[in-house]
């Protein structure tokens, strides 16, 4: 659709074959580029004027309510409506047992998801939205709406079924890698370590909830929503409803954090669209927050047998990473548990290995860092235990195994920084002062010890559009379908124009999260900053060989800082140059680069801890995160996203824990008072450092992603903390008091 | 029924079992306050009554018609911020700013109760308590952020105190011999 409004003539498009070694934002004179400079949405938001999914004021707006089903597994026998169609102000409910979505889509994917409800696959599934005059007679009604369900067997618990696991198809990690021997490997070791670590289901819990206000305009949908990708979300949507995709807009313009769980559609979005055409009305439908946890995705729980081999000298022969996780039947997503410890290490036998025990649970899919960050819990304990037998320092171990290529492609990184890391946060964090026997440094009833993690996080380019507008009084507009999660994109992109333009960025305006904007591929995989940003950057570049022409001068020659084009002795307000208006587009696709280099940003997280020894209370008393991902194109909304994913790391390790019923499949907390999310006080003042780096295989912008390296390492970290704290080892997260008690030291 | 929300009279014709949160951003267009959960499990929809901050999810409109309610919209404007939402703009206090209206309005409340002398769970003293970091994050932690801006709440919150800017926890560290 934007060719309408971008010209397809004007496209600057780069496919990246080839390294890129300039970049124009080294170039650039306006002084932008990587500054820590305040949001630019920072105002909207503190003043509670940024419109998120729920509150577009629409007239003639119903309320819906869903209905989550109340058996794990089972068939609707009857939905009475009419017993509630009398009740005060109700409209009517509204059910399709064929379009109703079972369960939310993955992230990318351009079809629908699994549809259908008339068979209940898990406790909660959506199969009904009542509607209601007002939110709080939609309620009631659904509360009261009966529902004949015949019960079947359902599979719930994972210990009952793990060995009813079979290999799903490849997805962004091979299911299935092997290389050389390594049974023969660890028989052959020096040292050897073999160890089941364990983590459970989890939710990205986005304190948004899930929402879609859904109006229709004769055939043509636009939809409200809460969306990390709109390009493919609207593709998704279109199919689930059977129209064409050119028929469906999605608006997201900000989003109350996703971290994986607003990647695909949600069930709520087609119940909405679904009740909205039936009524001839706009309908919207927010989710409870049980229904967040019960119908949009987890994280699955993970079982990681881990096996490491090494020689005397602590170098090692072999890596084994086999794991088991979960999903709902007719589901091949698997959470890529062992993706990091391709590249982490050397060692010439390798087993990286995943299984897939299906089950009757919510949807498992993507949150941060999906397979990292929870694959580098079982590599980096791991580590962290082979250290120990070895009576080698971790770091020490880290760094003789810290492979020059990729170990398993032959292919050189793109850039790799992981042991600069290492030694730079050994230094800032003074790991010299950590006694390697573990129980030993006490401070009243606390014993305190500090840990150590690397962090691996695999980057990815995805195919992204954006267009720029200037306008004769010098303004310009910057539109994409891109979207900000709370990531900084509104802010790093407006920073990418203005460098290269010249355009102060008071005089930019951003337009984020609508498909009528050049496509692009939205939040997600930490991919938007480098995707969208170079969108940005390859449009920005056709702008300035357009004012480059204008002006008479060669590109080299030009300069454009503060509204103005310098060239050939001559100073000309950039309005001036652009006729009346000039629009570009720039488009970025990924190329055989990705094959060529092996692309990851690198690490690594050292937490120390304090473990009361009377109750077993764990506290997080500092954090030290270092961080190599290229180039860092806001230092403040950089840092921002790298205490968001320590502190995930936190709650990955001491406190998040989604439990099921075992007989029903039934989310016993379902809640945020017992889903436990560190909160401000179980987090103490943590620390970033940022590696200075440029990755010119990466892209023209030369960064990386780094919302999800955050996570990556950070709660290994910390469990490697709790054992040298108290020298109990605990290998099944999170570790909760209950876990330490038994083998804390005496008093 | 009546209410004075931000210094405004409005008058509205709601379902008794509306809740302060939904009156505001239902019916009267006030959509600063979120709602992030309708349990008071996560303080988005944090608002100020007669002064104090309460969960306006966990309370109905029809009990408020006598009092002095503000929202996020009544603290301050863009062009025209309060010192904390200005604080939160320049310490990035915030990330995708779905909890940031409740964090500011409880932080406001917060303040004003510690000056009062009020206590904390982690307070030494029942009476007189010092604004360490400690206490803003113990009477913050009502307030859950998934982002994770914790620590620049921390920060944005000390300085609109007047408490200055943190000790660096590596420098911290080196003190206490770590
Ligand atoms: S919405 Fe009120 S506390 Fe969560
Ligand atoms: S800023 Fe996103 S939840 Fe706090």
């Amino acid at each position: 659709m934007f060719e309408k409004i971008f010209g397809a003539g004007d496209t600057n498009s780069l496919t990246m074959n080839k390294p890129h070694p300039d970049s124009l934002l080294d170039t650039g004179v306006q002084g932008v580029i990587s500054r820590p400079i305040d949001r630019v949405d920072g105002p909207l938001k503190v003043s509670g004027t940024a419109t998120y999914a729920a509150e577009y004021q629409l007239d003639g707006l119903a309320h819906g309510v869903l209905v989550g089903s109340t058996v794990g597994k089972g068939r609707i026998v009857s939905v009475d409506a009419d017993a509630v169609l009398g009740m005060p102000g109700v409209i009517d409910v509204v059910t399709d047992f064929d379009t109703f979505l079972r369960n939310a889509q993955q992230g990318g994917e351009t079809t629908a998801p699994t549809q259908g409800v008339r068979d209940v696959d898990y406790f909660g599934e959506i199969v009904a939205i009542v509607l209601a005059e007002s939110f709080e007679e939609a309620r009631a009604a659904a509360y009261a709406l009966p529902i004949e369900y015949e019960k079947k067997e359902g599979q719930y618990a994972f210990q009952a079924h793990r060995t009813e696991g079979e290999t799903p198809p490849d997805s962004v990690t091979p299911a299935k890698f092997t290389q050389g021997d390594i049974d023969q490997a660890m028989r052959d070791a020096a040292v050897t370590v073999d160890v089941t670590y364990v983590t459970p289901s989890q939710n990205s819990a986005a304190m948004e909830p899930h929402a879609s206000i859904a109006v229709w305009n004769d055939d043509a949908l636009t939809l409200y929503g809460a969306y990390q990708m709109p390009t493919s979300d609207a593709q998704q949507l279109a199919k689930s409803l059977g129209v064409s995709d050119k028929k469906v807009r999605i608006i997201a313009r900000y989003i109350g954090g996703g971290f994986g769980s607003k990647l695909g559609i949600a069930p709520e979005s087609v119940a909405a669209a679904v009740a909205a055409k039936k009524l001839g009305r706009p309908v919207k439908a927010v989710m409870a927050r049980g229904q967040v946890f019960d119908a949009t995705v987890r994280r699955s729980n993970t079982e990681q047998h881990m096996r490491l081999a090494t020689d005397r000298n602590g170098r090692l022969t072999a890596i084994g990473h086999d794991s088991l996780t979960s999903n709902l039947p007719g589901e091949d997503y698997f959470e890529p548990v062992g993706i990091g410890t391709h590249l982490a290490y050397a060692g010439e036998n390798r087993s990286i290995t995943h299984q897939l025990v299906p089950l009757n649970l919510t949807l498992s899919g993507s949150m941060r860092a999906p397979g990292e960050a929870v694959g580098m819990i079982g590599l980096e304990c791991a580590m962290d235990e082979l250290a120990e037998k070895l009576g080698m320092d971790p770091i020490e171990l880290r760094r003789i195994n810290d492979p020059a290529v990729d170990p398993e492609k032959d292919v050189p990184f793109s850039s790799r920084a992981l042991t600069q890391s290492l030694d730079k946060g050994a230094e800032l964090f003074g790991w010299n002062k950590r006694n390697a026997m573990p129980g030993q440094r006490r401070e009243g009833e606390w014993l305190i010890g500090m840990g150590v993690a690397s962090a691996v996080r695999g980057n990815q380019l995805q195919q992204s559009a954006a267009g720029i507008e200037i306008r004769p009084d010098g303004t310009a507009t910057v539109a994409s379908a891109m979207t900000d999660i709370g990531t900084g994109s509104y802010t790093i992109l407006a920073q990418i124009a203005s460098e290269i333009l010249g355009i102060p960025l008071d005089k930019i305006t951003m337009k984020l999260g609508d498909t009528i904007d050049p496509p692009a591929a939205g939040s997600g995989g930490s991919w938007g900053a480098a995707s969208a940003g170079s969108a940005v950057y390859l449009a920005a570049e056709q702008a300035r060989k357009k004012l480059a022409a204008a002006m008479g001068v060669e590109e080299a020659e030009l300069t454009l800082k503060d509204g103005y084009a310098i060239g050939d002795n001559r100073q000309v307000p950039i309005g001036e140059l652009v006729g009346s208006g000039i629009e570009v587009t720039g488009e970025i696709k990924p190329g055989s680069q990705e094959k060529q280099t092996t692309q990851a940003s690198f690490g690594c997280h050292f937490a120390e801890v304090g473990v009361n020894a009377v109750t077993g209370e764990v506290r997080v008393r500092r954090m030290l995160g270092v961080f190599a991902a290229g180039r860092v194109l806001n230092a403040k909304t950089a840092r921002s996203q790298c205490l968001g994913g320590m502190t995930f790391g936190i709650g990955a390790a001491l406190t998040e824990d989604l439990i099921h019923d075992q007989r029903t499949g039934k989310l016993v907390n379902r809640d945020l008072a017992e889903y436990h999310l560190p909160v401000n006080a179980d987090v103490p003042q943590l620390e970033v450092h940022f590696i200075d780096e440029r990755d010119i295989h990466a892209n023209p912008i030369h960064a990386k992603g780094i919302g999800e390296l955050g996570i990556s390492g950070a709660a290994p970290a910390v469990v490697n903390a709790i054992y040298n704290a108290c020298g109990v080892r605990v290998r099944d997260m999170p570790i909760t008091c209950d876990k330490l008690l038994a083998g804390l030291p005496p008093m | 029924m009546h209410f004075t929300i931000n210094g405004q009279r409005h008058e509205a014709d709601v379902d008794l079992r509306t809740s302060l949160l939904d009156l505001c951003r239902e019916h009267l267009g006030l959509t600063g306050s979120k709602k992030g959960c309708d349990h008071g499990q996560c303080g988005a929809c944090t608002m100020l009554v007669n002064g104090r901050r309460i969960n306006a999810c966990l309370s109905l409109a029809v009990m408020h018609q006598d009092d002095e309610i503000v929202t996020i919209e009544g603290l301050g404007q863009v062009g025209n911020l309060h010192p904390l939402q200005d604080a939160f703009v320049r310490h990035d206090g915030y990330q995708c700013g779905y909890c940031t209206p409740g964090q500011i309005c409880s932080a406001v409340g917060m303040l004003d109760e510690q000056k009062k002398g009020w206590p904390s769970y982690v307070s030494e003293s029942l009476t007189d308590s010092e604004l360490t970091d400690a206490e803003i994050s113990e009477r913050m932690s009502g307030n859950i952020c998934r982002c994770a801006a914790y620590p620049n709440i921390v920060d944005a919150i000390r300085e609109v105190a007047g408490k200055g800017d943190r000790q660096p926890v590596l420098e911290a560290a080196k003190e206490i011999g770590a």
